[in-house]
């Protein structure tokens, strides 16, 4: 979504970035995790010990599955925001910060989509 | 040319004080818990490999290395919880006078210790000592 006002875009003043978006997307994916990480602590403190049969009954609810592929995304994301900025504020070398940026994002979409899969294939019986 | 003197960045010449010590931390923890997510994929990826695979995993998360490291995550995710909401109060312009900021400093930083106390051990009993 863009937050510039009208007026900065028709006299193309001010960052042409996405400062604004990355601004609020990064708040938008906290608040989605304030949730979602109370919520999967509050799932691993019920299990009962060791249990591989207890991670399977839990992720085969479709709730818990969702919820879970929604924390793993949202996680990912928010990282990603972070990182950046973090990056960009460290890194002063543009190359260098174009090769660690690439790599931040590269691996937490790896990341991302094999927790994903890896829930998926739990939630659809697969790992029983 | 003559160079005039520039500003200095506010980092070169500002008092270290509580402020910028949770500020650094927030930091610190969220980059933390990047690497905390990785942690999390490997346990559902072992629990997707199934209950050998499972147990092999719990194991590895058990051994005392990652039971320090797996604490440190417990205390990072608590501090950027609760300092994060902080932060949101900050974003809607609230919290900012001088004794509330530094209340909810103190509330921040001592809570996030015992919250990462409650959550690891709640976790670690859940999952059978191997959190």
């Amino acid at each position: 979504m863009s937050l510039r006002s009208p007026l900065r875009r028709v006299t193309g003043l001010g960052s042409a970035r996405g400062g604004a978006s990355h601004w609020y997307a990064q708040r938008v994916t906290a608040v989605a995790l304030v949730l979602l990480g109370l919520w999967l602590v509050a799932s691993l403190a019920t299990f009962d010990g060791a249990s591989h049969a207890r991670v399977v009954e839990w992720l085969s609810s479709p709730v818990s599955s969702a919820l879970a592929v929604l924390l793993l995304l949202t996680t990912a994301w928010h990282a990603l925001l972070g990182l950046q900025v973090v990056v960009e504020d460290y890194v002063a070398d543009k190359g260098t910060r174009t090769v660690v940026l690439l790599a931040v994002k590269f691996a937490l979409a790896v990341a991302a989509v094999i927790g994903v899969l890896a829930v998926l294939r739990i939630a659809f019986g697969a790992a029983a | 040319m003559a160079q005039r003197a520039r500003p200095l960045s506010p980092f070169l010449h500002y008092r270290w004080q509580y402020t910028n010590t949770l500020s650094i931390l927030h930091r610190i923890t969220g980059v933390l818990l990047s690497l905390g997510f990785l942690v999390l994929v490997y346990w559902l990826v072992a629990a997707a490999g199934g209950p050998d695979r499972y147990a092999r995993a719990l194991d590895v998360l058990g051994s005392i290395p990652l039971q320090l490291i797996l604490f440190g995550a417990a205390f990072a995710f608590c501090y950027h919880l609760l300092n994060g909401i902080r932060h949101l109060f900050f974003d809607m312009g609230r919290g900012f006078e001088l004794a509330t900021a530094r209340k909810s400093a103190y509330f921040t930083a001592f809570g996030a210790v015992a919250l990462a106390l409650v959550v690891w051990f709640a976790v670690r009993a859940g999952l059978g000592g191997a959190a």
